[in-house]
């Protein structure tokens, strides 16, 4: 099967590029696998995990929402900051959904719901992403 | 014998200056270097941004509803946004941005609210009288996309309510290591038409045509808005280092003059002290 080419880019800087087998991506009506020669689509994703299999390795990459163009062999993730597993500060992340919690219980005058949900949901990815990650390191 | 020490001062005063423009020469071209790789790591985004745009307003019923940020309206009050160094000591840079706004501003017939970044453009308009809309400053060397999203969100926030019915950006564009130019650019509403290379795939939206537009679109003018200031961070980098080559080399053309000036001064104070002493021994004899 003739691999797909992922380029993961920010604003900042590019993330990720090579050649990858299988992509399954969080779309915003849901998880989208996508394998080499799959029709072109422009969808919008939201904060989650962007799963990447190469061969018999398999990882993941936590994203805040963004764009994805699909075209048969390119594959391009417009998104708003990416971070590959190696890169999250855990204790960061977990300070952020506390926080994050923490204003959600309070629920002060004024609050930005929507927004503080979307900082909740993006550190719990990250959490998750890290996570996944020290597992398998576990493992070998 | 004071023309002497005077000279040595000089010379002396000039040398330490030189220490600092070579100094400030250094750390620019590092700057510039940083601010130059920064702006090339954000460019894969800004094509892939900018191609996607340009296919969607290519769609034949993109004209339908026209998302609040392509639309026109006559121009009753403009915007400018005015981005400058905050920091001097870059030739003339400073003062070319803000003579470009200046009389961008006087061309108007009607009325401009200013937005700035950078303390030296702050300063200029505070200098003539005129109101800002909003300040921003201290940006630092190499801000993140985040920082700069206050400025892009002021802009978005003034068109969509109406305050404001067209938006210029005024920056200092790149051209080389030796020239940086102030430009000139419309950012509001987006003009998909100006956008170049239209590739026209049939891609299928999901949600929809419209969602993906109205979400990209926003995207576009914050991308816009950190190019543009990344842009200036070189510019003003590049400027500096230049202009503190030629601060360098001009002392130590000054430092050679003035000691050819000391050393003759020197000798003739010497030949002045031999004759002295041997027109006295001549005396004695």
């Amino acid at each position: 099967m003739s691999p797909i080419r992922l380029d993961i880019v920010t604003a900042e800087r590019l993330v990720f590029s090579d050649d990858v087998d299988v992509i399954v991506a969080p779309g915003i009506e849901g998880e989208l696998g996508i394998l080499p020669y799959h029709a072109p689509l422009m969808t919008i994703l939201r904060a989650g995990e962007l799963r990447v299999r190469r061969g018999e390795e398999e990882f993941s990459l936590a994203i805040s929402g963004g764009f994805l163009e699909v075209r048969s062999d390119r594959v391009i993730a417009l998104v708003d900051a990416a971070e590959r597993a190696e890169e999250i500060d855990i204790t960061r992340a977990e300070a952020a959904k506390r926080r994050a919690e923490e204003v959600l219980s309070q629920h002060p005058p004024g609050m930005d719901t929507a927004r503080v949900e979307a900082a909740l949901r993006r550190s719990l990815v990250r959490l998750k992403v890290a996570e996944k990650r020290r597992k398998r390191r576990r493992k070998i | 014998m004071a023309n002497i020490r005077l000279i040595r001062h000089r010379i002396r005063s000039i040398q330490s200056t030189a220490k600092i423009t070579r100094a400030m020469e250094m750390v620019a071209t590092s700057k510039m270097r940083q601010a130059q790789q920064r702006g090339l790591a954000g460019r894969p985004y800004a094509e892939k941004i900018t191609q996607v745009l340009a296919d969607l307003a290519a769609l034949p019923d993109a004209g339908r509803v026209l998302h609040p940020l392509l639309q026109r309206r006559p121009a009753a009050k403009v915007c400018i946004v005015h981005i400058t160094p905050d920091r001097g000591l870059c030739g003339g840079l400073n003062a070319s941005l803000n003579r470009k706004t200046a009389s961008f501003i006087l061309e108007q017939s009607v009325p401009v609210t200013i937005i700035t970044v950078g303390r030296k453009g702050v300063d200029f308009m505070r200098r003539h009288g005129r109101d800002v809309r909003a300040e921003f400053a201290q940006l630092g060397d190499h801000p993140a996309l985040l920082d700069t999203l206050p400025i892009s969100r002021i802009i978005i926030d003034d068109y969509t309510s109406g305050v404001v019915d067209l938006v210029y950006l005024v920056y200092a564009r790149f051209i080389s290591t030796m020239t940086q130019r102030p430009a000139l650019w419309q950012i509001l509403p987006v003009e998909p038409a100006a956008i170049p290379g239209v590739q026209n795939v049939d891609y299928i939206y999901e949600p929809g045509a419209e969602v993906v537009l109205s979400g990209l679109l926003p995207r576009f003018v914050e991308m816009q808005v950190y190019h543009a200031i990344l842009e200036s961070i070189a510019s003003e980098q590049s400027a500096r280092m230049v202009a503190m080559r030629s601060a360098t080399d001009n002392a130590s053309e000054l430092i050679d003059d003035l000691t050819l000036v000391y050393n003759k001064a020197r000798q003739e104070s010497i030949t002045r002290e031999i004759l002295d002493i041997s027109g006295g021994a001549e005396a004695l004899v």
